[in-house]
């Protein structure tokens, strides 16, 4: 029998987490870890399929963070704890860990952004000597649409962490209120050959974060980005996800963001 | 070496092949044609020599045969995958060599394009066999030698047909038993074009720069392309799908998981969940479909994607003319991008 690399596989849902009023964290049994930044094609029969990055790994498990914005998600936020929940993957490249090692590394997400990141986090807040020094640059719309808050906490008690909201709403208590931009200029970077930096969030976001970075000194070479695309497949056959002569899902979706300015959509 | 077979001795080799192949070829559909008496010519079933319309392009390639335009992925009852039962038929399919050249396109994105390949695709793509048509002169909006997909070797059998004979070269013996191998020998080998009326220039390596996906040129197909996707689907190389779940109206608990032909000029093609989309002019489609087809896969795999078919030409409804267009890029990218190759 030939092998159906379309064939889902069912999987457990541990445990499920409200994180706002749209997003929800579900936790996932899975046998193999997957490789931080990769995403699985989630599906519910006679629903859907769609793809999802990692916000979670840990012993048998991985954490998914969905948004209830679509038809598939919306059907995924009616499961309950012990519910099945259809898998494959994990598909993508993920982070360049080893190129992170060492490194002066500055993370920064925007919005449901700090999902694909929140691994990476966690990486480092288990293993904070495998990086020169991290600094956290979270951006959310408004303090409601805040993600993780708990986690955000406990990374800020061990790496310098810059949280905004674009609108306080007249609820913020923190001290930042403006786009994540503008915040860039408020890290204070290494020498040029010890910075990495990672930026996940909505295209608009990525671009011009990376061109504050790029005025800060920073170069196209030493930025990160994960990127997002619709996918029917995940396997490089659908044609969704390609953009110039990478398909996302094969090629990415984290590339080097010297390769990513020149992909065109 | 080939054979050279009567009208009526090849009508007898269709009958015994249709006794192990489903026999696939251009026929026509009378009066279905875009425009008022005129006639829809795709492919189907063919039952004899006559229904085999050679002598005409068809409107349709016969991408739907190794792709279907909707195929059933899975079953669901419940919350079992059912993969749907395969017909092991082998099929037999006439064609010419620019839409034999591509089906390769297609096999390369289907079973190349990544460390796995489509299940569904190869299963029907190894049963398939090619029939080559002799094709001399083209018709009039190919561009088949531009595109260096005017000739292939990769065929079981190629065929010319005469007014009351057909010379054949057979290179699968497997065919020989379906004949009398008393049929009288001919020097046969098939010929190809060597020349087509349209011919256009395309790049070749080199990277082209920001400015020329930004350039005007795209502004004229804005409002002229209406999204409507026929150059997609009369293309034998698109290869996009998506795919969508059903459930059945009398009884949700049941439903399919199918794949569908999809577009890179229809709405929606690039759409996300939360509202992000992509190319959401008609122009930024047409250049992406356009560097698609004769930059960004000969990146990725060293050939050009598109083979000038020339059926986007023929059934855009806009009479957008997709060889100009190549034309006017590579002008276009002479002007500005002086690295790129134009040959």
């Amino acid at each position: 029998m030939r092998e159906n690399p379309m064939m889902p596989k069912p999987h457990k849902v541990i445990k499920i987490d409200l994180e706002t009023d749209l997003e929800s964290t579900f936790r996932i049994e899975v046998d193999t870890p997957p490789a931080l930044g990769q995403f699985y094609m989630v599906s519910i029969p006679r629903i859907g399929e769609m793809p999802i990055s990692i916000s979670g790994i840990g012993p048998g498990w991985v954490d998914m963070t969905i948004r209830n914005v679509g038809k598939v998600s919306r059907a995924v936020h009616s499961l309950n704890e012990k519910s099945i929940l259809f898998l494959r993957g994990p598909y993508g490249n993920g982070f360049p860990m080893d190129e992170f090692k060492g490194r002066h590394l500055v993370i920064a997400a925007g919005g449901s952004g700090i999902a694909p990141v929140r691994p990476l986090l966690e990486h480092y807040y288990r293993n904070p000597d495998e990086v020169d020094k991290l600094d956290l640059l979270f951006g959310f719309k408004t303090p409601d649409d805040i993600l993780f808050r708990q986690d955000i906490d406990r990374w800020k008690s061990r790496f310098d962490t810059i949280l905004t909201v674009d609108d306080a709403c007249g609820i913020w208590e923190g001290e930042c209120v403006g786009l994540i931009t503008e915040y860039v200029k408020n890290i204070k970077l290494s020498e040029y050959d010890k910075m990495e930096i990672v930026i996940v969030g909505p295209p608009v976001m990525i671009k011009f974060t990376a061109a504050e970075f790029i005025r800060q000194g920073v170069s196209e070479e030493r930025i990160v980005v994960s990127m997002e695309r619709r996918m029917s497949c995940g396997l490089g056959k659908c044609g969704h996800c390609k953009i110039s002569e990478y398909y996302i899902c094969l090629d990415g979706p984290v590339f080097r963001y010297n390769e990513a300015v020149k992909l065109v959509d | 070496m080939g054979w050279k077979f009567t009208e009526a001795a090849f009508k007898d080799l269709i009958v015994k092949l249709k006794a192990d192949y489903t026999i696939l070829g251009p026929k026509r559909f009378v009066g279905q044609g875009r425009f008022s008496d005129t006639d829809l010519i795709r492919y189907d079933e063919i039952e004899s020599l006559d229904e085999i319309v050679w002598n005409e392009k068809s409107t349709f390639s016969p991408k739907e045969v190794v792709f279907p335009i909707t195929q059933t992925l899975f079953y669901f009852i419940e919350e079992k995958f059912l993969e749907p039962k395969l017909d092991e038929n082998k099929i037999l399919i006439f064609l010419r060599p620019c839409d034999i050249n591509g089906i390769r396109r297609l096999d390369t994105i289907h079973l190349r394009n990544g460390p796995q390949s489509d299940s569904y695709y190869a299963q029907l793509r190894e049963r398939v066999r090619f029939v080559m048509m002799e094709c001399m002169e083209g018709f009039d909006t190919c561009f088949c030698v531009s595109m260096k997909s005017n000739i292939t070797s990769d065929y079981d059998m190629a065929v010319r047909f005469g007014d009351d004979e057909v010379l054949a070269e057979v290179k699968n013996d497997d065919f020989t038993r379906y004949f009398s191998l008393d049929l009288p020998r001919v020097e046969f080998t098939p010929g190809f074009v060597q020349e087509n009326t349209i011919k256009v220039t395309v790049p070749d390596g080199g990277e082209i720069s920001a400015g020329i996906y930004n350039h005007d040129m795209w502004n004229e197909y804005k409002s002229r392309c209406i999204a409507c996707g026929r150059c997609n689907t009369t293309c034998i190389t698109c290869s996009c799908h998506t795919t969508t779940d059903i459930f059945y109206d009398d009884n949700m608990r049941a439903g399919e998981r199918r794949r569908t032909w999809a577009c890179c000029h229809v709405d929606g093609f690039t759409d996300m969940a939360g509202g992000i989309s992509f190319r959401k002019d008609n122009g930024s489609r047409m250049r992406f479909k356009v560097l698609h087809k004769i930059y960004d896969y000969n990146k990725r795999f060293g050939e050009h994607m598109c083979v000038g078919c020339g059926r986007c030409d023929d059934n855009c409804p806009e009479y957008i003319s997709y060889s100009s267009c190549i034309n006017r890029l590579s002008q276009v990218i002479q002007e500005t991008d002086a690295c790129v190759k134009i040959p």
